[in-house]
């Protein structure tokens, strides 16, 4: 059972992703995107890692692609269409995607993917909130605090940005 | 065999023996298939249902606000009204505008409706009557709901109408700025409880609701969540997506027949939503009102059954929002995001800062 859905979402993901930088229209390929975040998140599911996957959608699915369709909003018309790329760049495009496709797979056909020791993970929310804000052994309140300041800094440069008047 | 262990008071038993059935006449393979597939159905068949009564009950609230009748030619009081509604609808010409995209104008019209769809799904109905009990519960809803907004924005910009375009930038700035503030009014609650699982939160108010026990922060948080939601779903008074005399009717104007009838679907379905959150964290779910250890109080409650008390809850948290949409004027545009950012936002990160102060010097019961 599990197989089946993982080899579903795997497809959904490879299908969508291929038309997500093929499709011409730009906001069509944002909503393609937006597939293969939501099958992610399916992905995540399906293993049991429930706070992953609903962060999945909230951040990418639910922030990130509204935040894309936002600005593809305020810029273009729905009529518009982007030129079809002229066949030297279209090749050149394939051959950079099936060297990296083939440095990726060998890679990963190589690793061994050894059984983690220390048996389970406790992905359990209680587990992740402790260690989340923990300041102990595996606990992760710098990083945390860290990140929290990077976004205050960010989101003090976009208003910044945002109110500079003309002169 | 099955009918046998059917109980008003709990429904687990009757689930659990439904599933073993399912199992052991077909493989295990096939028999969860087909329970998959039975849950499904159920959750259609309740769609449906919510939707045609939603839309009767809201008329009929609206008119005796404006000392109206309302419907009253079709069926007894106008009960069947609905589904000549729902007629006509189907039978009507499904129109799509010139040098729309095509594709994703008929896509926003199933993204719209499958995130409510969803989050149905996590919602507790009553004691062992709820599809996914996950221990993200209350987050995994936010996190859900919170895809909705992209049917809203597709619908508006691939209808190629200004007005649909503006009604849609409208909603999607409404949208994600009054989601934080619904959040953060649950999370005031989720201090308490300790758990995001929706079975725990209503299993910690089994001596009194949080309303209650959780001392003015909780009021505060209830007072905040229902203004929020109510703008996060688009109704009035903060139906700007659609306002009517000003930009025709927002994001649907260009949808017509079913099409329409979905967006109006997935409107009432979140308006359910909104409501079942807030009766299962405020108000304690299906949990009957229990006060401490007063037992001779608490067994005559649960004689009344689990499924009455959660849509009786569920149905004066509706009746106090409709009576809310009926009587305020609508808002402007910048009212609404001052609103958000300058009032409600900080008073409920305030109300979260109380509220840590109170579970930590256990001021509530």
């Amino acid at each position: 059972m599990e197989v089946v859905l993982f080899y579903i979402m795997a497809g959904l993901i490879l299908v969508f992703s291929v038309l997500t930088v093929t499709s011409r229209r730009i906001l069509r390929a944002a909503v393609y995107l937006l597939f293969v975040l939501i099958a992610a998140a399916g992905l995540f599911f399906i293993q049991q890692f429930a706070f992953l996957a609903a962060v999945q959608l909230t951040l990418y699915a639910g922030g990130i692609i509204v935040l894309i369709i936002f600005s593809v909003m305020l810029t273009s018309h729905v009529s518009e269409k982007l030129d079809a790329v002229s066949f030297k760049k279209a090749s050149f495009a394939l051959v950079a995607c099936i060297a990296g496709a083939v440095v990726c797979i060998s890679t990963i056909l190589s690793y061994p993917f050894p059984k983690p020791t220390n048996g389970e993970v406790d992905a359990s929310m209680k587990a992740i909130g402790t260690s989340l804000l923990g300041y102990k052994e595996n606990g992760f309140a710098l990083p945390f605090e860290v990140i929290s300041i990077l976004l205050l800094a960010a989101m003090l440069g976009a208003i910044i940005i945002a109110k500079r008047t003309e002169k | 065999m099955i009918l046998l262990n059917f109980s008003i008071y709990d429904f687990s038993d009757f689930i659990n023996s439904i599933d073993t059935w399912l199992v052991e006449t077909f493989s295990p393979t096939i028999g969860h298939l087909i329970g998959l597939v039975l849950v499904g159905t159920c959750f259609l068949l309740f769609t449906a249902l919510l939707g045609l009564s939603l839309v009767y009950i809201e008329r009929k609230v609206c008119a005796f606000f404006q000392q109206r009748l309302g419907p009253m030619r079709v069926g007894p009081f106008g009960t069947a009204q609905t589904i000549a509604d729902i007629i006509k609808l189907i039978f009507k010409e499904s129109l799509i505008t010139k040098q729309s995209d095509k594709f994703l104008f008929n896509l926003a019209a199933f993204v719209i409706m499958m995130a409510p769809f969803i989050v149905l799904s996590a919602i507790p109905f009553a004691k062992g009557l709820q599809a996914l009990d996950m221990d993200i519960g209350l987050f995994f809803i936010i996190s859900v709901s919170s895809i909705g907004v992209t049917g809203i924005l597709l619908a508006g910009w691939s209808s190629n109408n200004k007005y649909s375009l503006i009604g849609a930038m409208r909603s999607g700035a409404q949208i994600v700025s009054y989601e934080l503030s619904v959040a953060i009014s649950l999370m005031t609650i989720v201090i308490l409880t300790g758990s995001l699982q929706l079975s725990e939160i209503i299993a910690s108010q089994s001596n009194g609701w949080w309303i209650f026990k959780g001392n003015i922060p909780a009021i505060i948080a209830f007072v905040i969540y229902i203004i929020a939601s109510t703008a996060e779903t688009n109704r009035g008074p903060f139906d700007m997506a659609e306002a009517e005399s000003e930009i025709t009717a927002g994001f649907h104007t260009e949808y017509s027949g079913i099409k329409f009838a979905y967006f109006f679907l997935a409107e009432y379905v979140n308006f359910f939503i909104i409501s079942a959150v807030g009766a299962t964290v405020f108000f304690g779910g299906w949990m009957p009102l229990h006060i401490g250890d007063a037992t001779f109080f608490n067994n005559a409650m649960d004689f009344i059954p689990p499924i009455i008390w959660f849509f009786g809850k569920v149905a004066v948290i509706m009746y106090f929002l409709m009576w809310f949409k009926w009587t305020f004027p609508r808002l402007r545009i910048d009212q609404l995001l001052t609103l958000e950012w300058k009032y409600l936002l900080p008073i409920s990160i305030v109300n979260l800062l109380l509220m840590s102060i109170v579970a930590l010097k256990g001021w509530h019961w």
